[in-house]
């Protein structure tokens, strides 16, 4: 599913340039759920920016799903983003005028679906997350829990090839966290890859393997025994 | 562009930001209103200007008569030239081309009394087509007509003013005045645009006043009027055939400059045309002045719109939303409040400009209004730079990377 060989960034800030990942090689298949890992500044959510296409690498190849992503205009990425593609923000990232219905529906929209379609199928995806009977409120008067599961319903909406989490759990409480989850869990098990990446060590267990970076490179790279979320539920 | 979904997607953003789109709408229709406005009322300051400068028939010439100021054919310098009714008929008969009529105009200051009421009045004694040269119009009765003349009737025309000092509410048509002590018959009642002035004269047919002044045949002044298709180039040879015409008929010095005057009211109605353009450079300077201050008012809301929407335009990117797309949406809904709120604006202009008329009569303002073509024109223009506006900022927020834009608080 990602090929990653020898991939470089850095950021210049004014005439200073900073490293930040410096030969990253990672090699995920399809229907894994990897926790990335790595204290701040480690380089972890540029890892996953570069690989949700939000950001440009510098150096190395970046394969997804045997497509070589190269000097992508923004367009293109676009395009990427919205076929292979789906995100989870440590904010939530809803169009706050919107309601969970039409932000479920809103990757559908830039396919090119007829309203109605989008609307039935945003629909299902609420259901499956469980928020049914919350399609018509807007994301002021959901909960932390209920707005990532609306978001995590918006990334599913698209029928992405991958999944991205970033720090999926990162404003929510505990037991709002593993119910998140399970979620992610049990998406993972109806066969979708899934990037998560945390700091936190019961979020990563609750994955199949861990990636942990530190100053811009791997230092490990393991499978665990997964816990599973539900349990704690 | 045209697309259902799309526009349902932009009447969606736009109900649903209800404080934005009232902002920027108002800054449109408030920009469109005060041009549409403020031109209005620099057309009504023509309108003014019109009035003041050209309440008379512009196509005329005024004759007059003095003393001559040097000696020719044995004639002494000094000598005083006069009109004669014989001038009236030369004048005819030798500038067919030129002339579109031709009125004598004898003015006597005369005591007219009816009953207890009395005052001092001028007299103009004239011929009917007098009525052109100063726009006379007449309110009850007739003007001097061509019978009056011949008959040397004492009929009188007289002024709003004369009739309304000397007969209060009394109708006075067919009622008789007394004028320097011969009755004259009151047959019809005039105004004039050009002020309180014109309306406290009695015009008499000539030919009555020279009977009264022991039917003489002089003429104080003449009053020719030419073609108007001649323009301001054949107005001046006209005026220097008819002063070589008169100075010869008259055996004047043709190096004379005495002895006969000719004002030539085109040709002080070229330098009222001439002010009146600067004043219309000043309404158009305005106008343009408005314009751009609400093309840059606009040009504020929209970069301030675009700043607002930055995260959600990140947000829509990272869910595949193309810098193209990103980029006709922000113009699209722009351009619609743009044109909504514009023409919102500019009609509510046009319909106080229709019903201000004479209300601001005393600030110089009368009858303002706007070209229909300027109105739709301007109004055009402030939405296409409205567009333009809105399509920098959205151009620029469109090429941010969408992580960035997604950082935006």
């Amino acid at each position: 599913m990602i090929q990653i060989n020898d991939l470089h960034k850095s950021y210049t800030m004014g005439n200073s340039s900073l490293h930040v990942l410096k030969g990253i090689n990672l090699t995920v298949q399809e229907g894994e759920l990897v926790a990335i890992m790595g204290s701040s500044g480690s380089g972890k959510s540029t890892l996953l920016n570069i690989l949700g296409m939000l950001d440009v690498h510098d150096e190395g190849t970046y394969c997804l799903d045997e497509v070589v992503i190269k000097d992508l205009d923004e367009t293109k990425a676009a395009n990427y983003r919205n076929q292979f593609l789906g995100f989870i923000f440590q904010s939530f990232n809803l169009i706050n005028y919107k309601t969970a219905l039409e932000n479920v529906s809103l990757p559908l929209y830039y396919q090119g679906m007829k309203r109605k379609e989008r609307q039935e199928q945003a629909k299902q995806y609420l259901t499956s997350v469980g928020l049914a009977d919350w399609a018509e409120h807007l994301p002021s008067e959901l909960s932390g829990g209920q707005k990532q599961r609306v978001a995590i319903a918006r990334a599913m909406a698209s029928k992405p090839k991958l999944l991205l989490a970033d720090e999926p759990t990162g404003a929510l409480d505990t037991t709002t966290s593993y119910e998140v989850m399970d979620l992610i869990q049990n998406i993972n098990n109806e066969g979708k890859t899934i990037l998560v990446v945390t700091h936190e060590e019961d979020i990563a267990q609750m994955c199949k393997r861990i990636v942990r970076l530190k100053d811009g490179v791997i230092v490990e790279d393991k499978k665990t025994n997964q816990v599973i979320a539900s349990q704690y539920v | 562009m045209f697309s259902q979904d799309r526009w349902q997607e932009i009447f969606e953003t736009i109900r649903k930001n209800k404080l934005r789109t009232t902002l920027s709408g108002f800054t449109v229709a408030l920009g469109i209103f005060i041009f549409i406005l403020l031109f209005g009322f620099g057309n009504g300051l023509k309108n003014t200007f019109k009035e003041f400068f050209l309440d008379d028939a512009t196509n005329t010439l005024f004759l007059f008569a003095g003393k001559t100021s040097k000696p020719y054919k044995g004639f002494k310098s000094d000598r005083r030239i006069e009109f004669e009714n014989s001038d009236l008929q030369d004048i005819k008969d030798n500038f067919p081309f030129f002339l579109e009529y031709i009125t004598p105009r004898i003015t006597r200051n005369a005591l007219v009394k009816y009953k207890n009421e009395f005052d001092n009045y001028n007299t103009r004694a004239v011929a009917p087509d007098h009525q052109f040269a100063e726009k006379t119009i007449i309110m009850k009765g007739r003007y001097i007509n061509s019978l009056d003349v011949n008959n040397k009737t004492k009929h009188a025309v007289i002024g709003r003013l004369v009739a309304r000092d000397l007969f209060k509410q009394e109708d006075p048509i067919g009622k008789f005045i007394d004028v320097g002590n011969s009755a004259f018959k009151v047959v019809g009642v005039f105004q004039d645009a050009g002020g309180d002035n014109e309306e406290r004269y009695i015009y008499i047919p000539y030919t009555t006043r020279q009977l009264l002044e022991k039917s003489n045949d002089k003429i104080d002044q003449i009053i020719v009027a030419f073609r108007p298709e001649l323009a301001h180039t054949g107005a001046m040879a006209f005026e220097k055939q008819l002063r070589r015409f008169l100075k010869e008929k008259k055996s004047i010095d043709p190096r004379d400059p005495n002895g006969i005057y000719i004002r030539n009211i085109a040709d002080a109605l070229k330098r009222n045309q001439q002010f009146s353009n600067v004043l219309q450079w000043i309404v158009t300077f305005v106008g343009l002045g408005t314009l751009i201050a609400g093309i840059i008012g606009i040009s504020n809301i929209m970069v301030f719109v675009v700043k607002e929407r930055t995260k959600e335009l990140g947000i829509r990117k990272a869910l595949g939303a193309t810098p193209k797309s990103v980029i006709a949406m922000i113009l699209q809904e722009s351009i619609f409040i743009t044109t909504i709120s514009g023409y919102v604006g500019m009609g509510l202009g046009i319909v106080i400009l229709n019903n201000i008329g004479v209300a601001l009569e005393d600030y110089f303002i009368k009858n303002p209004y706007i070209n229909i073509e300027t109105a739709l024109f301007s109004t055009l223009i402030l939405i296409l730079f409205g567009g333009i506006a809105g399509y920098v900022p959205a151009k620029r927020a469109a090429s941010i990377k969408p992580i960035i834009a997604l950082r935006d608080e």
